[in-house]
């Protein structure tokens, strides 16, 4: 297995690695007491230009639970970019205090220059519209934690699959495991982008659907993956008006749903789920969040142990 | 038309007709102070139609500019008046600072000591991608 020394794009992740960390993950949701200590004495920076109070929690509370310590900041008002300061001098500072850092940007590729000029490692918090791995990796474990397996299954993204890069993200990672199917429900507006279909789904030989109607193919899905169809993403207010309910998951719309769907959504919900699902054993979205916060201690761990500041043996003896 | 031989320097050569002037600009020839020579459709056996840079030193040129614009050119170095070395180029698959990033949202739109790197996705299509925001190099990006 290489040297995983940052994580940037989920890709980086091999399928052995992916596989490696959900391992971990699991492992620390049975035993959360062995990891309590692991992290004891280091620090993670939480580096965070614009404001994303879940993630931000996400990463805190995964440092927390492992025993280590958090500082950072949660918007570039309390920063030196504020001054002007470039994202290579501000990674170069904080090498000095930190063991590890979690970037959260506005700008794409700005976690990538943190990495280019860090002697710690960098995880990618979000950089503006292009990637956050750690939510893909969220949305993995709950996969596997609901499922068993990634293989073999009919997954359904539905809402706005134009913009959502967290949809991109999920494809690519799920691209890599055999049988999946995938149901692409969206307004004509917010299509999948035609390039997440050409690196993805057709080099794997994936086998897709583009419709708009969710109800019409829900009988199909394994995994429903809902995400927020925006007002600000049409160019006239009559159409978001005339498709905003379409995308809107109702008790009535799952009717017709398998009895073990996985709904899952990488939230904040507005009002794309009604709150009576909440209620439903299907729904996984808070689980996610949860599994979030495990799998980033994972992540967390073994960027740690592959940069040597936690000792390799005794964490490779306990995986 | 008569253009001197040169004694030692370069000569790009098989630049498609058209592209001389693109190149000559985009490498910084006019601040030379050395003798250059474009020539503008010469006639060639291969391309039909060719244009040809003849510059008259023995200066480093950046083969990632040539190669982008005209990967198919031949680089010919003469020294003391003979062909020395003859290369063709290609496709370079890492791109620094010879095409800028244009989405607003890159990193580089900010930063502006950053180096501006693409990465060669496909060859066949020439699509380059911005090594930091993976946006796809529009055509006109120099």
């Amino acid at each position: 297995m290489s040297q995983l020394k940052h994580l940037i794009d989920i890709l980086d992740l091999s399928v052995e690695e992916i596989d490696d960390l959900i391992r971990v993950a699991n492992d620390i949701i049975e035993n959360p007491a062995k990891y309590s200590e692991k992290c004891r004495g280091k620090k993670l920076a939480t580096l965070f230009f614009e404001p994303s109070t879940r993630t931000r929690l996400s990463f805190e509370a995964a440092m927390y639970e492992l025993g280590g310590n958090v500082l950072g900041f949660s918007e570039a008002q309390s920063s030196s970019a504020s001054k002007g300061e470039s994202v290579a001098d501000t990674t170069k500072v904080v090498n000095c205090y930190a063991d590890i850092i979690a970037m959260r940007h506005p700008k794409e590729g700005a976690p990538l220059v943190a990495s280019l000029n860090a002697t710690v490692p960098v995880i990618n918090a979000g950089d503006g519209g292009h990637f956050h791995p750690t939510q893909t990796l969220a949305d993995l474990l709950t996969i596997q934690r609901e499922k068993g397996s990634f293989e073999n299954l009919t997954v359904g993204f539905c809402g706005d699959l134009k913009f959502g890069r967290t949809v991109h993200s999920l494809i690519g990672a799920l691209s890599r495991y055999k049988g999946l199917k995938v149901v692409l429900i969206s307004p004509v507006e917010l299509k999948l982008p035609s390039y997440v279909k050409s690196e993805h789904l057709k080099p794997n030989n994936i086998e897709y659907i583009q419709t708009t109607n969710l109800e019409e193919v829900m009988p199909q899905l394994d995994i429903l993956y809902m995400t927020r169809v925006q007002r600000e993403r049409f160019f006239n207010e009559e159409d978001y008006l005339r498709l905003k309910d379409s995308y809107i998951l109702t008790p009535q719309k799952l009717k017709t749903a398998k009895p073990d769907l996985t709904i899952m959504h990488p939230l904040p919900r507005v009002n794309e789920i009604s709150v009576e699902i909440d209620k439903d054993p299907r729904a996984c979205y808070f689980k996610q969040v949860l599994n979030g916060k495990y799998i980033r201690m994972a992540l967390i761990l073994k960027l740690l142990q592959e940069a040597g500041t936690i000792p390799t043996e005794e964490l490779a003896n306990e995986y | 038309m008569n253009i001197d031989s040169i004694k030692n320097g370069i000569v790009i050569d098989h630049i498609p007709a058209g592209s001389g002037m693109k190149l000559y600009a985009l490498l910084g020839l006019e601040k030379l102070d050395c003798p250059v020579a474009i020539i503008k459709n010469a006639v060639s056996s291969a391309m039909g139609r060719k244009d040809i840079i003849k510059i008259d030193a023995d200066i480093e040129v950046n083969l990632d500019i040539i190669g982008y614009v005209s990967p198919n050119v031949t680089i010919n170095i003469i020294r003391d008046g003979v062909l020395a070395e003859k290369k063709s180029i290609g496709l370079p698959k890492l791109l620094k600072n010879v095409i800028k990033c244009k989405n607003p949202r890159c990193i580089t739109s900010t930063e502006q000591e950053l180096d501006h790197l693409f990465r060669l996705e496909n060859a066949e299509e020439k699509v380059y991608r911005c090594v930091y925001c993976e946006t796809k190099a529009a055509a006109d990006s120099e």
